[in-house]
């Protein structure tokens, strides 16, 4: 075909004094991708800024996000808090690995590599249970009443209604809602919604694009986290069956550990904007 | 396996492979962050669990915005703690450490800007665009 092949040495190739960053090709094109991802990420963030701050009202975090497994509700952020800390503490036994990566020490890397497997698996598990708890929605829905949408939460055998920014509606007046909300809907029950999906959502009826945004953010975020444990566990295979041992170094380690970290890093501004503020 | 970059000895991070004494050090200082970086999480849940975003009527907190603001501070300290020491950052070179952090700096300031021109408080101060201020 064209040209016949020549091997050329590396110093006629390459005249320059070794890389202006003194490091390594592949750790730094991961960090160019990062870069590019976290752009990425921004983006979607700004997004839903525009999206929350053109919208009259929009949901508070803590009184959507307020279940716990096995426990109910009535725990604000405490799960997403714990989703947060497992994260963190995988993103400590990454870095562990690197550095036991560093003395090549083959029994510590494949120890805190697993760990940080394990922490990624626990991590994805949060939140398809949050994602679960999320669209199945609250105990008994949203109604929409003369005074706008509620949710409907009982204390004992009373009514409450939930209006969201810690405005309840109880007793007598309750009920008086509740028989004009059906009034309202024309039909012997009160107009209700419950769940989430792509088209409405009881926890911001008015603004379907909650939903839209919580789904598309935590789950780009979370296929990022599913994509991670992956390489992970290649890389800890490669590990175990000793292919960088005889390739003397653990540099691959610390290429899927900066993906790593950079999930975590990402979830801490997914934390503080989607469920904090 | 042979390398597909050009390697200088001693000056790329991959060969500063480090013995046990240096490696101690290193993950005092891990678990010293990670300290760090547990104990802020906790700090901002409290604060989110005491401090609400409305008052008893429903109204606005006049106190949130700023409780807002150090949310967002101290996640960028977090962040920077995750960047700089996890994922090593701030033992790379001075110009790689700009390469990776410029674009970031560029991207904070439109978005001062845009949280400035876009909100209320730019038009309150200044007028809305196009309108003379008063």
């Amino acid at each position: 075909m064209a040209g016949k092949v020549e091997n050329i040495s590396s110093e006629k190739l390459w005249g320059g004094d070794g890389s202006p960053f003194r490091i390594s090709y592949g750790k730094q094109w991961m960090w160019m991708f990062l870069v590019s991802d976290a752009l990425t990420f921004g983006g979607l963030l700004t997004a839903y800024g525009f999206a929350r701050h053109q919208a009259d009202a929009w949901p508070i975090g803590e009184e959507t996000f307020n279940a716990m497994p096995f426990l109910g509700s009535g725990y604000p952020l405490l799960y997403v808090a714990l989703m947060t800390f497992i994260l963190i503490v995988s993103s400590v036994t990454m870095v562990l690995a690197v550095e036991a990566a560093h003395r090549l020490d083959k029994k510590g890397v494949t120890k805190w590599l697993l760990l940080t497997v394990v922490g990624g698996f626990f991590f994805v598990g949060s939140q398809a249970w949050e994602w679960y708890h999320f669209i199945h929605g609250t105990h008994y829905g949203s109604i929409l009443t003369t005074e706008g949408w509620a949710v409907v939460d009982y204390v004992g055998e009373d009514l409450v209604l939930k209006f969201g920014r810690g405005v309840e509606a109880i007793g007598e007046r309750a009920q008086e809602l509740w028989q004009g909300a059906i009034a309202l809907s024309g039909s012997s029950e009160p107009y209700t919604m419950q769940g989430a999906n792509l088209i409405e959502n009881e926890y911001a009826p008015m603004v379907p694009q909650y939903a839209d945004f919580f789904f598309f953010i935590t789950g780009f975020h979370g296929f990022h986290v599913f994509s991670g444990v992956v390489f992970n566990l290649i890389i800890l295979i490669n590990v175990v069956r000793g292919v960088y041992d005889k390739r003397g170094h653990y540099e691959m380690v610390e290429k899927v550990g900066l993906y790593w970290h950079f999930v975590d890093l990402v979830w801490v501004f997914v934390f503080t904007f989607f469920y904090l503020v | 396996m042979e390398r597909d970059d050009l390697i200088r000895d001693h000056e790329y991070s991959l060969l500063a492979n480090h013995d046990e004494e240096h490696g101690k050090e290193i993950r005092k200082k891990i678990w010293v962050v990670t300290a760090i970086l547990t104990a802020i999480t906790v700090v901002e849940v409290i604060i989110g669990a005491f401090i609400k975003q409305y008052d008893s009527t429903g109204g606005d907190n006049s106190l949130w915005p700023y409780v807002k603001l150090g949310f967002i501070i101290l996640t960028v300290v977090k962040a920077a703690y995750i960047v700089l020491i996890f994922m090593h950052l701030g033992d790379e070179k001075k110009n790689f450490k700009w390469v990776i952090l410029g674009p970031y700096i560029l991207f904070i300031i439109y978005l001062i800007f845009i949280c400035l021109t876009e909100a209320s408080y730019w038009n309150a101060v200044f007028g809305a665009p196009g309108s003379i201020a008063s």
